[in-house]
């Protein structure tokens, strides 16, 4: 018989964090569908009722790793409470968020387990056995796998399931004791843009992607970076939208050509980039070459505003196309969204 | 004093990110070494970052390991070659991401502790913080288990090394936010996301002296078969991804943004 342990972890809220609870959801799911024993276990500098409330009726054992260094996000005190939680739980089957911190540590605590780890799991299905849906070449080849190895850790992706929503009992936590090793990194902080300059949302519902074309010489023959920013940026305050980019435009700030101030490689969208997740997408001045089309794997919508009507959207990569002026169409997009506010 | 690092990037060799991929019984790529490939790009971030450091640090050193057949490898040095100065260790194994991480991690590891003077109480281990084919974020982190190293950074974007041998560290986390570390000193695994280096242009003379010891550590280049660890494939297959594309012409831009800003609101 497997035994399933869900790794979660506070996000800066001090609560478990979404993608923890997501987590826990195909824990559930699974533990029902094996007929295998569940335990949740918790990482977390203290543990407050709040946590315990959000796994709230669950069947399950509650273990929980506690200590002040655990309050940030780092790999070697990180290791030590997951390792120690995965073996008082005798995890065989061990579900976790995909998050930084995670992804940062658990294959190698499934390493010291003798295990083997999986990451970027999107779908999980159980039959005989469970299988495990991911993709390979930057989302261009999509595998199911299964393991008959054990312990067997799967990261999953945020955003593929309905997060757990606890109800009911509080559980009785176990605490797990275990050795904090010798700590040789001090974490710092968080650097991030201020509040009204950050363009990286990964809950909005539209994905903006910005394409070199913005920084191209227009029909006057002039570049006009800088109408292209306030067009962007007004953009994204109206529709609280979050920015993405090619890689062709945020690699110009390296080679000395004009380039948009706010945008860096974090907004690089496709196979060098980020995978993001959103009901929507609107690309503009990109060419929607495959390599940053990839990126666009789980945006379910899709529109482009583009000059050239051979552009890879128009070959089946967008439902669909304007062939125009981004400048003019975005300018009186953004005017249509103020009137609406 | 002098900080001196001795700097091992880990890279594997990927299919150019134009070709159109096709995946075969195995499984494996259709045509799969035919394919022009390149280094993989987070790792390549990794080996320019590693040589701006060694660069900055005299008495440091730069290797570059990396698993793939030999032939391919070869093919991947005549340009890699001429980006930085690097010491290269090769690994002769199968390419591709449908190979386990763990068992490539071994090798990677194996090849490593084997390379002669490196020091490991100054060894930083860099790689791409994913590959381009598994793109699991697994290989990099174990191999700085096997190798017995206590502090791991991935996501990374920028090092800086203080004085007195502590470095700062910026992390990728959500929301487009960076955590900011300080480690105590080397060695520690560094997973690069893209830096903030540009590519290195293309320079005859470091491609001459790097081929002076490319070719020959091709030719002593250890085989290794990787183990699968209990790794099955139950399907592989391309996404179904054609969209029926609606083409909009000679729509005026106020009508445009009118449909935009509709379905935006949908």
């Amino acid at each position: 018989m497997e035994n399933i342990l869900v790794l979660t972890h506070v996000d800066e809220s001090g609560a478990l964090s979404r993608a923890s609870l997501e987590a826990v959801a195909a824990g559930v799911e699974l533990t029902s569908a094996l007929g295998a024993t569940l335990a949740v276990g918790v990482v977390a500098a203290n543990l407050s009722a709040d946590i315990t409330a959000q796994v709230a009726g669950l069947n399950a054992r509650v273990l929980a790793a506690t200590s002040p260094e655990l309050a940030e996000p780092r790999f070697a005190s990180d290791a030590a409470a997951c390792e120690a939680l995965c073996r008082a739980a005798a995890a065989t089957i061990v579900f976790a968020p995909g998050s930084s911190r995670f992804t940062r540590v658990l294959p190698a605590v499934a390493h010291r387990l003798g295990g083997v780890t999986d990451t970027h799991i999107t779908t999980l299905t159980n039959g005989a056995q469970v299988e495990a849906t991911r993709w390979f070449y930057r989302q261009r080849v999509e595998a199911v796998i299964t393991r008959t190895a054990r312990p067997w850790f799967l990261l999953l992706d945020a955003g593929t399931r309905t997060p757990y929503e606890g109800s009911g009992a509080t559980p009785v936590v176990e605490a797990v004791v275990f050795t904090m090793p010798a700590l040789r990194t001090k974490v710092l902080g968080i650097k991030a843009p201020k509040q009204d300059e950050q363009t990286i949302r990964p809950d909005a519902k539209l994905l903006f992607v910005a394409g070199a074309g913005w920084t191209k010489k227009q029909a006057d023959g002039q570049v006009h970076a800088t109408d292209a920013e306030a067009l962007i940026l007004g953009f994204l305050r109206n529709a609280d939208a979050s920015l993405g980019s090619s890689k062709s435009l945020v690699d110009q700030s390296g080679e000395n050509q004009s380039v948009l101030n706010f945008m860096t490689h974090l907004n690089q969208i496709g196979q060098t980039g980020a995978t993001p997740r959103h009901a929507k997408g609107l690309s503009t001045c990109c060419h929607g070459e495959e390599p940053h089309v990839v990126g666009w794997r789980f945006v379910n919508e899709r529109r482009a505003i583009n000059l050239d009507a051979n552009c890879g959207w128009a070959r089946g990569k967008a439902d669909v196309v304007y062939i125009a002026d981004a400048f003019a169409v975005m300018a009186r997009v953004n005017a249509l969204l103020a009137e609406k506010k | 004093m002098a900080n001196v690092f001795h700097i091992v990037v880990c890279s594997g060799i990927v299919p150019d990110p134009l070709q159109t991929l096709e995946p075969a019984p195995g499984p494996t790529l259709k045509n799969e070494m035919m394919l022009p490939a390149v280094l993989d790009p987070w790792a390549a971030s990794a080996l320019y970052e590693g040589a701006t450091l060694v660069a900055k640090h005299p008495g440091s050193k730069l290797w570059l390991v990396s698993l793939g057949p030999k032939a391919k490898l070869q093919q991947v040095m005549m340009t890699v070659g001429q980006k930085v100065p690097f010491d290269f260790v090769a690994v002769d194994g199968p390419l591709g991401g449908f190979t386990d991480a763990a068992s490539t991690a071994n090798a990677l590891a194996e090849a490593i502790t084997a390379i002669p003077g490196l020091d490991r109480t100054k060894l930083l281990l860099f790689g791409g913080w994913e590959s381009a084919s598994r793109g699991a974020g697994v290989t990099l982190q174990l191999a700085g288990e096997l190798l017995g190293i206590g502090d791991q950074f991935q996501g990374v974007d920028e090092i800086t090394v203080a004085e007195d041998g502590s470095f700062q560290v910026l992390e990728r986390i959500e929301g487009g936010r960076h955590q900011q570390s300080q480690c105590q000193a080397a060695p520690a695994v560094l997973g690069w996301a893209t830096g903030s280096l540009p590519e290195p242009r293309n320079s005859p003379q470091v491609g001459m002296a790097n081929m002076r010891g490319i070719m020959p550590a091709l030719q002593k280049a250890k085989s290794v078969k990787l183990d699968a660890n209990g790794l099955t494939y139950a399907s592989v297959s391309l996404p179904k991804q054609q969209r029926e594309t609606r083409l909009v012409r000679d729509l005026a831009p106020d009508e445009i943004a009118r449909e935009i800003v509709q379905w935006m609101a949908e």
